[in-house]
Parts: structure tokens; sequence; C-alpha cells
């Protein structure tokens, strides 16, 4: 299973932009991921434990979120999981 | 520094122009050199929000996906994004550093007045997380060069 990171994540995992993290649902291989970079938890993840508002993570081309079983989907091999924050904004007119 | 060559500069603000009076967005891929973002190609993004679009913007998710695949297709990153502010200063709002999460990226805000292109400016989201972050001035080179 491999975990693609985006340009702010890869400070925090030895600047890599594709991290192999084996597991057998989301949450799994989420969790070899900070296993293996503990310092991209408080990025992922508020003090809730739960993943912060701003951070999409997505199946192949499906948002996490919007899976039946959300992060306790099944993974399989070809499968790749993208982390990816948010980007929004706007002037204060 | 932000490195962008001539038809990205002036094809991101054309994208302003044309969204006028609502905000436009979007995405620059590129890659790091000696500190600077170097930027090769921008893309162009819908700007999803439905309500006060005029003073706010979002990237779908799904177009980001594809923007990071096609950064690394071509052996890229995603270095920056891109914005305008309508009848309004290129100057970040406490929105735009709310809502950035993209730390040592640039963003970029041109200001579009009565729907011409003004100012063009950059800011580097810089700092260690969500409690620390902020905006710092970045200044913008313009490549002119063939081949740039």
């Amino acid at each position: 299973m491999k975990i693609y990171l985006p340009t702010p994540l890869r400070p925090y995992a030895d600047k890599r932009s594709v991290v192999d993290a084996p597991g057998a649902t989301i949450a799994e291989a989420m969790r070899s991921l900070t296993n293996q970079y503990p310092d991209l938890k408080g990025y992922i993840y508020s003090d809730d434990g739960n993943v912060r508002g701003f951070v999409n993570i997505y199946l192949n081309d499906e948002d996490v979120r919007y899976l039946p079983a959300k992060m306790n989907s099944p993974l399989h091999d070809s499968d790749t999981l993208t982390i990816m924050p948010s980007i929004a904004g706007g002037s204060n007119r | 520094m932000l490195k962008i060559p001539r038809e990205q500069f002036d094809g991101l603000r054309a994208h302003g122009e044309a969204e006028y009076p609502q905000e436009c967005c979007g995405v620059l891929i590129g890659k790091l050199s000696d500190g600077s973002r170097v930027v090769k190609e921008f893309i162009r993004c819908r700007n999803s929000q439905t309500l006060m679009a005029d003073r706010r913007y979002s990237i779908p998710a799904e177009e980001l996906i594809a923007a990071q695949r096609r950064a690394r297709e071509q052996d890229m990153d995603i270095v920056g994004f891109y914005h305008s502010h309508p009848d309004h200063p290129p100057q970040w709002s406490s929105h735009d550093l709310e809502e950035a999460h993209w730390f040592a990226c640039s963003y970029v805000i041109t200001g579009i007045e009565k729907g011409r292109a003004g100012d063009t400016k950059s800011y580097v989201l810089c700092g260690n997380d969500e409690e620390t972050k902020r905006f710092d001035n970045e200044e913008i080179e313009v490549l002119t060069e063939v081949g740039a």
C-alpha cells in the first residue's frame, strides 16, 4: 500500500513523497504511516484523535469520508492513498 | 522567491479577469530550486464556492488530486496556489490565512479592479503548525527567457 504525501507533509517524513504503509484497512495503513513517521500525527490528527477537517484522505479517487466504511474500508495491494490538505480562502471585502 | 515564466504569470492574471466578479483559483506546479519555487505550469481550477464566490474560493478536492497526479507524472510538485481578489487589494486576508495549510508553498493573489488585473503579490505560508502559521511576503521574479 502506497500513501502519497503532499509537499507540506514531506518534512515530517524524511522528505518522502510516497511511503509504503501496510494495512488491511485505511485506518491500519494510516497507523502504519504515523508509526513510521510520528511527527505526521500533529498535522493529520487533532488532539481528540480525529482527522483534522482540512485534511482530505483519498482512496484512489474516492474521498474516504464518503465511503460506506470510511476509515475501516478494506484495502487491496493495488490501492493508493493520497493525503490532500484543502485549499480555500478569499478576501475580507 | 517565486520564479514564474511570463506566459504562466500572464495566464493566471487573465484567469482572474475572466472570472470577475467572482474569485478565480488554481494550482502552481513546478520544482523547488535553491530555496525558490520555480513554476512550470499553472492549472486553472473551478471555484466550488456557491455562496459569496466574489469573496471566497475553494478548490475542489478532485481537482487537487488531478493536479497532484499531473505534477507527479512530470516529476514535479505542487509548489503553490493562486486566486484573485475582485475589487480588493492583493493582500492576504484573515480568511486566507485561516484556510491555508500548505506550508512552504506560495499563495499568489491578484487584485482585479473593475475587471482588469492590478497588482499580483505572493506570500509563503511559514511556521510549524496551525497555531504558529503566518504568511511572509515573497518576491516574484517573472522569467522572460525562452526555455525558462
